[in-house]
């Protein structure tokens, strides 16, 4: 129950994007088609999920240790940038479709912070390996639902009659506002 | 000081692990299957007239690849295609399947715009994107987009679209050339 309630929380309550506002470049940047922003969500869930893992093991079985915690963040960024690479060879190999259409952002979920907060808020809560890896996934999935929806609203704005000076990147900010203050209705369902 | 070894020798040994765990794989998946399609979907002419039996230009370069679909089903890149494509896959060149259809010289498809009704049904039909119009309007062909597939004549309900030879791009006159005559018409009465 309690890891069930990990998933959910990390997903929707605490959504990394519209409540804790983590990884917003993506967010805006891949938003433009539902393809794209689906693939980007997969991408970024398998690096997310990776990423707490190793950070995890790292933290647990190196860093701390060694008495070594405060090389935490240079370690974590070593390691997702390994991560991102690695899932950038995959997907060159597996998708090359889908490697060209996400193009140079795959290189930036390196510096997503969504994949540095989760590594480094597994290690605040202080989260057992299993936690930490639902963690991760949960925050994936609730980034990976809010960037599709984005990207699906976002193109029907496309075909809208929006105001010359509203169209483009303001109407997606306020379109991502409202989708923010939506999520404020989950507030307060898990408390984690 | 020994806590700054063990630092470095940490960050360092996570380097290292990292470097050659990334060499590997790099390794092991190289896209070398993937440059093999590469190359082939470069000498295949991108007409995306699927008279190959394949939907596009990279579908029919992945079959080649794969060993399913033999080099000489391409009527647009004609038997020049087809040598090129036994060159760079060292095979035998053989002559052009003539089921496929013929190799015809570069040509673009035109709307008689007088006749056109607005049916939008040869937009969903061009591979390219190269028609433009909307429902009841009137469409047209961005010459430039056009690659000539013919795959918008069957859809067409009145039969106003034509494929004409494609026209020579103009080229401006170099300047400073020198010309004999002084281009002035003479108009009479």
């Amino acid at each position: 129950m309690d890891l069930l309630l990990i998933v959910v929380s990390a997903a929707l309550v605490n959504n990394f994007v519209l409540v804790q506002f983590l990884g917003l470049c993506p967010f805006l940047g891949v938003s433009g088609r539902v393809e794209g922003a689906a693939g980007m969500a997969m991408a970024t869930a398998f690096v997310l999920t990776l990423s707490a893992v190793a950070s995890y093991v790292l933290t647990a079985w190196v860093l701390e240790p060694l008495g070594l915690e405060y090389l935490r963040i240079v370690a974590f960024i070593v390691v997702i940038a390994g991560l991102v690479q690695l899932t950038e060879l995959t997907l060159r190999h597996v998708a090359p479709l889908l490697h060209r259409v996400l193009g140079i952002y795959l290189p930036l979920i390196t510096s997503n912070c969504a994949v540095l907060g989760v590594a480094l808020l597994n290690v605040r809560e202080q989260h057992s390996l299993v936690e930490s890896a639902l963690y991760g996934f949960g925050a994936a999935a609730g980034f990976g639902l809010v960037l599709v929806l984005l990207a699906a609203a976002r193109e029907r704005l496309e075909l809208a009659d929006v105001p010359a000076s509203f169209r483009g990147a303001p109407i997606a900010l306020i379109t991502a506002g409202l989708m923010a203050l939506a999520f404020m209705g989950f507030a307060g369902f898990a408390k984690l | 000081m020994s806590g700054v070894v063990t630092a470095l020798g940490v960050l360092l040994g996570l380097l290292l692990g990292i470097g050659l765990v990334l060499r590997i794989s790099a390794r092991r998946m190289a896209p070398d299957e993937d440059s093999v399609v590469e190359k082939i979907n470069a000498v295949l002419p991108q007409t995306q007239c699927a008279q190959c039996g394949y939907p596009g230009c990279r579908p029919y370069a992945e079959a080649i690849a794969r060993g399913e679909a033999d080099i000489n089903q391409c009527p647009p890149g004609g038997e020049a295609g087809v040598r090129e494509l036994a060159e760079l896959l060292g095979r035998e060149p053989k002559p052009l399947d003539a089921e496929r259809g013929e190799t015809k010289p570069p040509q673009v498809a035109f709307i008689d715009e007088d006749r056109c009704i607005g049916c939008t049904l040869c937009i969903q039909a061009c591979p390219v994107d190269a028609i433009v119009g909307a429902a009841k309007r009137m469409h047209t062909v961005i010459e430039a987009d056009c690659t000539g597939c013919e795959l918008c004549l069957p859809p067409c309900p009145v039969d106003c679209i034509d494929l004409v030879p494609r026209p020579a791009p103009f080229i401006w006159p170099e300047p400073g050339a020198r010309t004999d005559s002084i281009p002035i018409e003479v108009r009479h009465g």
